[in-house]
């Protein structure tokens, strides 16, 4: 995926895209870009839910930028979320404090989770050479499966078990607030963290060379004395923990509970974000900043044209494949050269 | 009997996708969109046959949506030359998004089931009669499927050419075969039979449209074509004794129901546990000791899988 030739010619392809989709599902397709719009910046409290949106979002983009460098698909990274999301809650329950305690240990914990989650994709592919797609997958149902568990088992609500989630936990244990914002500054602020130090990372540590390096040619990495393999586990750990960060932030910041569903899908969508930004560090916060006022913005859709907000995704996937598409002509028309990979630049 | 009966009946809908992503694979051709593709074309498949009252046109539809995904992937990967994963990735979330968002009105709606039909004299044979050959033509269909597939790939010049491609592309294009087109042809031939596996669970195995109609049968799929060594007929195998070891994980449910939570993460759990033991030294070191039993064990992927091909 090369950085695109012309930007205007993508941005002209996506919203081309957008207004065949919102045309093909019977919306008007301004009427309904401005319903979207306003339904994710037009009150303070819709900007609130869209940063609210944003924050996961761009947590888990940010690891998946790292694991993407190294060469790996970490589709897992639905399970790392969730399994944070475990982490979290787990302290959130467990430990009684000021927020100024609670509310770190929930976040390391989530991270810890997370990480650790992400190791045994890494055990796998790295000694019995089975490719982390696959595995990710399937951990990433276990660990929905066990988040289903602790709902409905240990940590079900007192009296009643449903899987509408746990009880609510204790307001210390949330992401602190200002005001009636739902979104948290901790939150948002360990997002813009996450994408300044993946892009330190990456661009300016000989650690993030090292990790391209194994991502670009794994052969010729270990030629050069670079022990691939711990290149690997390290990439599936940090992107794991701020998978774990992201659920962190689900789980404290926005449901203030466990949920089944604890995930909100932000792993799978951070994939199409770091896809749509090219694997450029810098384009990961305007990108999901799109991709969260679409999410949110749609639920105004349902109420005011009657269309259901899972349209959402609809455009946020055809979106990803025209410019992926429309990326892949510039580049063959260009130059009919340079074969497309996985990795660009970070 | 019945059991077995049921066995066979239940793995159909897989038995197609696992056999359709084998002969893409061996071309070289990764189609990771298949899960998103199965829930789109049983969407589909039922939309159609609910509003037509056909389910041959419900099956038409079905394959015709899964090809055109399939079609995507090829003409990105192979002429555009875009990464396949990620093209495949991307599909399969927006199939998926897709049938929630079109599928929506069809939800609980009853439509047409393809009809039960013994094969005449064949049905009649003791035992065997009774498990394979008492069924419909949405089953027998995925027995064809594994028997033709399984003689195209070893037999055949045509089928030749597949693996040539999938292996060894620049030797296949030096012996005149058209690698990309071959290519195509095996990624569309690919995508025809994931629509049947859409299509198999919404018009025969559930019958209907709801949103986790398809649980994940793509992923499931995909795992196996691994897990059968890209060998239709291992891979028919496999489904059989997964389908059959679901049953009895489902028997023994109904006794301790407390296990439910581990059970239904049986097959992800096997997915692991399946892919690492194929990969351990000591499996390999079994199959190479016991040339005979090779064929059931070892299974190594198109040397090509995944990558372009550009004869210049």
């Amino acid at each position: 995926m090369k950085r695109l030739r012309s930007a205007p010619l993508a941005l002209a392809a996506a919203l081309g895209a957008i207004v065949v989709i919102l045309f093909a599902a019977g919306a008007p397709p301004l009427e309904a870009m401005r319903v979207i719009f306003e339904g994710a910046f037009g009150t303070t409290d819709r900007l609130g839910a869209t940063l609210m949106a944003w924050t996961p979002l761009v947590l888990a983009a940010a690891g998946l930028l790292i694991t993407f460098q190294a060469g790996l698909w970490n589709i897992g990274v639905e399970g790392q979320i969730a399994m944070g999301a475990i982490g979290a809650a787990w302290m959130a329950r467990s430990v009684e404090g000021p927020s100024l305690v609670v509310v770190p240990l929930t976040l390391i914990g989530g991270a810890v989770f997370g990480a650790a989650w992400a190791l045994i994709p890494a055990w796998l592919r790295t000694r019995f050479r089975v490719h982390e797609i696959f595995s990710g997958v399937a951990l990433s149902f276990v660990a929905a499966a066990i988040a289903v568990y602790l709902i409905i088992g240990p940590w079900s609500r007192t009296g009643v078990a449903s899987t509408s989630g746990t009880d609510i936990f204790d307001p210390r244990a949330w992401l602190p607030t200002i005001g009636s914002w739902r979104a948290s500054p901790v939150g948002i602020g360990a997002a813009v963290a996450a994408v300044a130090a993946v892009l330190v990372l990456l661009r300016g540590s000989r650690f993030g060379l090292r990790i391209r390096a194994v991502g670009r040619n794994a052969e010729s990495a270990h030629l050069l004395g670079i022990p691939t393999q711990r290149y690997l586990v390290a990439a599936f750990a940090m992107c794991g923990a701020l998978a774990g960060i992201a659920g962190t932030v689900q789980a404290t910041g926005f449901h203030h509970k466990l949920v089944p569903s604890i995930s909100g899908g932000y792993g799978f969508l951070g994939v199409l974000v770091v896809l749509l930004a090219g694997f450029r560090a810098l384009w990961i916060a305007p990108i999901a900043l799109f991709f969260a006022a679409i999410q949110v913005g749609s639920t105004q859709l349902s109420l005011r044209l009657g269309i259901d907000s899972s349209l959402a995704g609809v455009i946020q996937g055809a979106l990803v494949l025209v410019v992926l598409i429309v990326g892949g002509f510039q580049v063959y028309s260009a130059a009919r050269g340079p074969v497309v990979t996985g990795e660009g630049e970070a | 009997m019945e059991v077995l009966a049921g066995v066979v009946a239940a793995s159909a809908p897989l038995i197609y996708a696992v056999v359709g992503e084998t002969i893409t694979e061996k071309a070289g051709v990764v189609n990771l969109s298949l899960d998103g593709s199965i829930m789109l074309s049983a969407m589909v498949g039922f939309a159609a046959a609910a509003t037509s009252g056909s389910v041959i046109v419900g099956f038409v539809a079905a394959i015709a949506v899964s090809m055109t995904i399939a079609g995507v992937v090829a003409f990105s990967g192979i002429a555009l030359r875009l990464n396949q994963i990620a093209v495949g990735f991307v599909l399969f979330l927006l199939a998926k998004q897709l049938a929630l968002f079109f599928g929506d009105p069809y939800i609980g709606r009853t439509g047409p089931q393809v009809a039960a039909w013994d094969l005449p004299l064949l049905s009649d044979i003791p035992v065997v009669g009774e498990v394979f050959f008492s069924h419909n033509l949405s089953v027998y269909g995925s027995f064809v499927a594994v028997i033709a597939t399984g003689f195209f790939l070893a037999r055949t010049r045509r089928g030749l050419e597949v693996r040539a491609v999938g292996e060894r592309p620049e030797a296949a294009h030096a012996r005149g075969i058209p690698v990309n087109r071959v290519r195509y042809a095996a990624t569309l031939v690919g995508g025809a039979f994931v629509g049947m596996a859409g299509a198999a669970v919404s018009l025969d195995q559930i019958a209907g449209w709801r949103e986790n109609l398809t649980v994940n049968l793509g992923w499931i799929a995909l795992a196996f074509v691994i897990f059968g060594g890209w060998n239709p007929w291992r891979v028919a195998l496999a489904c059989l004794l997964y389908r059959g070891l679901l049953f009895v994980a489902g028997e023994f449910q109904v006794e301790f129901p407390e296990f439910v939570q581990v059970l239904t993460q049986l097959p992800f759990l096997l997915m692991i546990l399946a892919l690492t033991v194929l990969n351990t030294e000591r499996f390999r070191v079994v199959a190479r000791r016991f040339p005979r039993l090779r064929p059931f064990l070892a299974g190594e992927a198109p040397t090509a899988l995944g990558t372009t091909f550009h004869p210049e």
